[in-house]
């Protein structure tokens, strides 16, 4: 389980996390919806310890992330970047298996190869890409090979920041399908950020909303239509017009 | 502009560069510390040799040959002023073991390695790539910074003695082919002339150098700023400090070796 409190974050004078509260159970799917700029990103790097929190606590399993150890600690995590931030000095395939091909979970390079074909098939990726190089993808198609690389190891703990920004619906479809099964299958915990609202109903548990950095509203997905909350109801229903202003 | 302008600008360069120069050797320390601790990343370092040493060797090589020719000239004509002409081989020797070789090459290095370690670090920082490896269990200090300076350590001294060499036998053309030198005699000259304390300088010159070089291009990348921007102003930066402190080394290790 994953429990943050009181947690805040600034850059200069913008304060981008005001004190988030927020749990995330173990096995479930939480997704984070929020505007554009309101430190979702941030809020998953502050838990990976990739941006330190300037107050608040962050428990993994009863235990504060800080005092951890590191590699223990982050050798359960798996994590996709917004930008997909692949190593473009190395082909698709060993992005992929770049943890099995090194350190604690190295094997031999058939079989971390083997693996990676199987991930990105996964992801809806032929077995032709795995000998190019990343800058010769399409974004979506870096996106995907960011997820099958987040996969790869089968963590327990797995961030997903936009996985399906930038995909056609039908491979935004087989992507929440994966995210699904990741889940429910093999018992993952998973933390999502999407603005994609087909999304947040095929992947989440529980759905979190980020507004003026903190946590406005926070419960099961189905309870999302009639949270009564009019930033919750804006968001999900595109509207110009509401408490959040248009111009951020 | 008030004259005050100028000077006020060079303290305050002076007193950041201090500063920097104290956050720069906690970075070397750092980055020593992780070179005796496991985990190791050969692939790495093979790939760091082949790009600092053997792709530099043109650079190294050109630099050397034209600068061993017009030392050779210099001194041929600074010679005949008090017909000293005979010293050619000698003087060429020495100015390019003791000091120009291990420079020029220390320089190239700077321009050539220190400036693509710099944009290729920072672009992986402005593109998440090194928290990417973080979060891959994979320490960028050990897999990023600890083989281009280990490379640089080990292959730059090669570098230089390669251009030593290649100036002698620049100046040696030069001499032979137009100065009218006989080609056993200036080569048995150089020889002679040379000690061992001479190419000991070079070589630790050029060590300290390439340690200089790959350490500035690996600080200014892994503390990039934000953007295009960003990476241009590391690549910039790691070039300048890497310059101005390998001239600021050479001026103490020529010190330490030759006026005790
Ligand atoms: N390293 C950093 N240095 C300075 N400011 C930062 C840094 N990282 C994020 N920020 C700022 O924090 C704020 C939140 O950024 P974040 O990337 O978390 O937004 P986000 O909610 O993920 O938005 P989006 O949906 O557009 O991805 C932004 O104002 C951003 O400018
Ligand atoms: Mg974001």
């Amino acid at each position: 389980m994953i429990s943050l409190a009181g947690v805040t974050k600034s850059f200069g004078d913008n304060h981008v996390l005001q004190g988030i509260d927020l749990e995330i159970a173990r096995g479930s799917s939480m997704v984070i919806i929020g505007g554009s700029g309101s430190g979702k990103s941030v809020l998953l790097k502050c838990i990976l310890g990739l941006v330190w929190p300037d107050a608040g606590t962050i428990m993994l399993d009863g235990q504060n992330v800080t005092t951890q150890d590191r590699d223990a600690f982050l050798a359960r995590f798996g994590m996709l970047f917004q930008g997909g931030a692949l190593f473009d000095s190395l082909p698709v395939w060993q992005n992929v298996a770049f943890r099995l091909l090194r350190g604690s979970l190295k094997r031999p390079a058939e079989e971390a190869r083997a693996i990676a074909l199987e991930k990105l098939r996964r992801v809806g990726l032929m077995p032709e890409v795995a000998d190019r190089f990343p800058a010769e993808l399409s974004g979506g198609m870096q996106k995907r090979v960011g997820l099958a690389r987040a996969i790869a190891a089968e963590p327990e703990i797995i961030f997903f920041d936009e996985p399906t920004t930038g995909l056609d619906p039908i491979m935004a479809g087989v992507i929440n399908d994966l995210i699904r099964e990741i889940v429910t299958e093999m018992g993952a915990t998973a933390m999502t950020i999407t603005h994609d609202m087909t999304s947040v109903r095929a992947i989440a548990d529980n759905v979190a909303m980020l507004h003026a950095g903190r946590i406005r509203w926070t419960g099961p997905v189905d309870q999302l239509d009639t949270s009564g909350d009019p930033y919750v109801t804006q968001f999900i229903t595109g509207s110009p017009h509401g408490p959040i202003a248009a111009v951020r | 502009m008030t004259p005050a302008t100028p000077l006020g600008a060079t303290g305050r360069a002076t007193l950041g560069m201090l500063a920097a120069v104290g956050r720069v050797a906690l970075f070397a320390a750092r980055a020593v510390s992780h070179i005796l601790r496991p985990p190791f990343y050969p692939r790495e370092i093979a790939l760091a040799l082949l790009n600092i040493g053997w792709l530099s060797l043109p650079v190294v090589g050109l630099t050397a040959v034209f600068t061993g020719a017009a030392l050779a000239l210099q001194i041929y004509s600074g010679g005949a002023r008090f017909n000293a002409e005979a010293v050619v081989p000698q003087i060429v020797a020495i100015g390019m073991v003791r000091e120009l070789g291990p420079v020029l090459v220390g320089l190239m290095i700077a321009a050539r390695v220190t400036s693509s370690i710099a944009a290729e670090i920072a672009t992986m920082k402005v593109t998440e790539q090194i928290d990417a490896l973080v979060t891959l269990s994979t320490n960028p200090m050990k897999y990023l910074v600890v083989p281009r300076v280990l490379a640089a350590l080990a292959v730059v001294p090669a570098l230089v003695a390669v251009g030593d060499v290649i100036g002698i036998f620049g100046g040696w053309a030069v001499a032979t082919g137009s100065l009218n030198f006989n080609p056993a005699a200036y080569l048995k000259n150089t020889v002679d002339f040379l000690e061992p304390l001479d190419v000991i300088s070079s070589l630790v010159k050029g060590c300290a150098f390439g340690g200089i070089a790959a350490t500035m291009g690996c600080y200014f990348g892994m503390n990039s700023g934000r953007g295009a921007q960003g990476v241009g102003r590391a690549t910039k930066s790691s070039v300048e400090a890497a310059a101005i402190l390998i001239l600021a080394a050479n001026f103490l290790l020529t010190g330490a070796f030759f006026s005790l």
